[in-house]
């Protein structure tokens, strides 16, 4: 059982945790996860570590909820337990200095960017950040991403936050500028890697993608997470989580991704109307 | 008396019940059947069969007590050397161990040595488990990675003998692939639960959700504990590595019978994690897994399972009873075929699988003759799942995270087959993940010899 500490709404339906687990908060590297299990009926899923205390022996998780799973993890409040969280999975980032990075990060992405960004930081990188979401309150971690940046750039979908359009927009804008960038890495929804990866590729400036598949154990064990990186089968939990944006094909993923979505809708479905009766019946 | 022939047949759910449920095929044997049974053994002087089994149990010795209707002490006689009798008793492939050298077998059919453990297994359970008393206590710390048949055995032993054993298990329930793997209807979960409370009433302490080479690595274990024995079975599927292999509906045994059995995916929605079950499905491969992936597959209510296997019914190794059972249900065997390629539609699903032909060649390393492609053979199988069931080889995350611990080309770890003992000082290591993917029965016969190793080892500092 894993004590979650603290919580905070970050936007409409996307949330932080902190949960307690020393062992991993000692453990984790940037680019690793974890994987949870709420409740004895649950499932397992993966997410990504946001950042930890190892002092304080915490992890900070941030979710968006789409689902069954990550609404219930979304109603545990503090002092409230998670059955089952193992980790730190996953291979950790390769932190080097690279020289100019840019970390592009979408939606609950962002979180998942940060701990990168700011190891990248630490070992001398001049960092360059595009965050975005759909409108301002979307855009999650600005603070933290920009004590972190030497530029940053904020994208929103409707022009509430930074500039209208996408990050993949701004990104292009960088690189056509001719400013010499080493490497970049992309977190966030599977279609914004898509789209990065194909922005960068005529530039050949190396793209890390962090990639997000329906897994099971996590471990290595089902192989449910495979993906064609290279014309090549990889499991994303063991040999990634994070891929040479340009080899992988993010059309297969898409795909693999949708595999249970009406079993996903009924889920939901039916939890939400169990809730609805529970509160009705107050 | 006149001894039959025959073994005293088992009750069993009917067909048409069965496949429609998840319960256990094999009923057991009531007392009756059982005594009856046990009259058949001739107690052999020279005890073939105790030869014959992987970790020694005393066969005469426990038939001629339920004999005697002391089936307390016949249950006590199989636990000196079996920690997981009502699993053997269910899962172990008799034919080719106890059983295939039983001195009856020369005139009929060998006694039902695994029905009559099994029976006195089940009795001990329904009436409680006696836990024996551990008199010695030794102050030696032993770490268990893997709470599978392998690690059980060491655990169950070591403890037995007064260490401190702790087991650690990356996922969130014990029992490895007894609990993951073997299905509800061949191995209920409520006696595997059972086992692993038996290993814990001895005084071994179980920590779920650690991860060895991620959370904790062998050698921070080190420095805790006085041995650590590595038992973390074969876990990582192979795949056909041919084109499509990633359509959506393709599964690797692993992952849909953990999706069934360890996330209870045949009771979604009332259980979270969901799985798709098709209409026709192909299952390639010919071992037991196959056989379990192609029945849970029927249970799950696919209209048609086809078991697609290379070599001929002669070359399947999976254990007869099993094939026999799934013929029953009408699982369908399609033998002589070997896959070429997937074919999938717009969405990315499946919709079938090419197939070549093949005929047997010369005999290869195993003695079974190698199967060999028939060229132009190639033919078109319309279906809309697959269970790729092709075997497993051990998980890289121990091996990756940890110095100087042999392996072979395979991921399998290099270890002394006599005492168990690994390249690496006080490590000890056993069952699938050195032998890759092989019976429950050898890797807790693995375990038993690390356990007495790690024992002597242990006393001797």
């Amino acid at each position: 059982m894993f004590d979650v500490l603290e919580k905070k709404i970050l936007a409409p339906g996307v949330k932080l945790i902190k949960v307690s687990a020393p062992i991993i908060a000692k453990k984790s590297l940037p680019g690793q996860f974890v994987i949870l299990r709420v409740t004895e009926n649950g499932e397992r899923i993966p997410l990504t570590i946001a950042d930890k205390d190892k002092e304080k022996g915490t992890i900070t998780i941030v979710f968006q909820e789409v689902g069954k799973t990550t609404k219930l993890l979304g109603r545990l409040e503090e002092n409230d337990k998670i059955l089952d969280l193992v980790g730190p999975l996953g291979n950790p980032t390769e932190i080097d200095n690279f020289g100019t990075v840019i970390g592009v990060g979408g939606g609950v992405g962002i979180a998942a960017l940060y701990p990168i960004l700011k190891a990248l930081k630490e070992t001398g990188n001049y960092v360059i950040s595009i965050i975005g979401g759909r409108s301002r309150d979307y855009v999650i971690f600005k603070d933290e991403i920009e004590k972190i940046s030497d530029e940053i750039y904020i994208t929103t979908d409707d022009g509430s936050l930074g500039r209208k359009g996408f990050v993949s927009d701004v990104l292009k804008e960088i690189l056509d500028s001719d400013k010499e960038i080493d490497r970049i890495w992309a977190v966030g929804p599977t279609i914004m890697m898509k789209v990065v990866s194909d922005v960068t590729r005529p530039f050949h400036i190396s793209t890390i993608v962090s990639l997000n598949p329906i897994m099971v154990d996590g471990t290595g064990m089902c192989g449910g997470c495979r993906v064609t990186v290279g014309g090549k089968n990889k499991f994303t939990c063991i040999d990634g989580p994070e891929f040479d944006g340009h080899l992988v094909d993010f059309d297969e993923l898409l795909l693999r991704l949708r595999t249970y979505k009406e079993e996903e809708t009924l889920a939901l479905k039916l939890f939400e109307e169990r809730e609805g009766e529970e509160i009705g019946s107050f | 008396m006149v001894v039959s022939k025959l073994k005293t047949s088992s009750p069993e759910q009917s067909v048409e019940v069965r496949i429609k449920n998840f319960e256990e095929v094999a009923l057991g044997y009531t007392e009756d059947l059982a005594l009856q049974e046990a009259q058949r053994c001739l107690q052999c002087k020279d005890a073939p069969c105790i030869k014959g089994c992987p970790v020694n149990i005393d066969i005469p010795g426990f038939i001629k007590l339920i004999r005697e209707r002391n089936y307390n002490g016949a249950i006590k006689k199989i636990k000196e050397t079996n920690n997981l009798p009502a699993t053997t008793g269910r899962v172990c492939p008799q034919e080719t161990q106890c059983e295939a050298v039983c001195t009856l077998k020369k005139v009929g059919e060998p006694v039902a040595i695994g029905r009559l453990e099994r029976f006195v297994a089940d009795y001990e359970l329904n009436k409680g488990i006696e836990i024996p008393e551990i008199k010695t206590k030794v102050n030696k710390k032993v770490a268990v990675v893997g709470s599978g048949p392998a690690g059980l055995t060491v655990a169950g032993d070591l403890a037995k003998l007064g260490l401190e054993v702790s087991i650690l298990e990356a996922f969130h329930e014990p029992g490895g692939v007894l609990i993951y793997g073997i299905p509800e209807f061949r191995l209920p979960k409520r006696i595997v639960r059972a086992e692993v409370e038996y290993i814990r009433k001895l005084g071994v302490k179980i920590y779920t959700d650690v991860i060895i080479g991620k959370t904790v690595t062998i050698d921070e274990l080190l420095k805790e504990y006085d041995a650590i024995f590595i038992g973390a079975g074969a876990g990582a599927p192979q795949f056909l590595d041919i084109p499509g292999e990633n359509l959506i509906g393709i599964y690797s045994a692993n992952e849909f019978l953990t999706r069934v059995n360890l996330m209870k995916a045949y009771k979604f929605p009332e259980y979270d994690t969901p799985i798709k079950i098709g209409k026709v499905i192909g299952v390639i491969g010919g071992g037991n897994v196959a056989m379990d992936a192609a029945r849970t597959a029927l249970r799950l209510g696919a209209k048609e399972v086809n078991v697609l296997y290379r070599r001929t019914e002669k070359e399947m190794p999976a254990r007869y009873e099993e094939v026999v059972h799934a013929k029953e249900e009408g699982i369908k065997f399609k033998f002589l075929v070997s896959p070429v390629r997937f074919i999938g539609d717009e969405k990315g699903h499946v919709t079938g699988i090419e197939l070549q032909r093949m005929t047997l060649g010369e005999p290869d390393e195993s003695g079974r003759q190698r199967p060999v492609t028939i060229p132009g053979s190639n033919f078109i199988f319309p279906l809309d799942m697959v269970i790729v069931a092709v075997g497993t080889v051990p998980n890289p995350l121990i091996s990756r995270a940890t110095t100087d611990l042999f392996i072979n080309k395979n991921g399998t770890i290099i270890i002394d087959e006599s005492t168990g003992k690994t390249s690496k000082d006080r490590v000890f290591a056993g069952g699938d993940i050195v032998s890759g993917s092989a019976t429950v029965i050898s890797a807790m016969g693995a375990g038993k010899i690390a356990a007495k190793n790690i024992y002597e080892l242990l006393l001797v500092r």
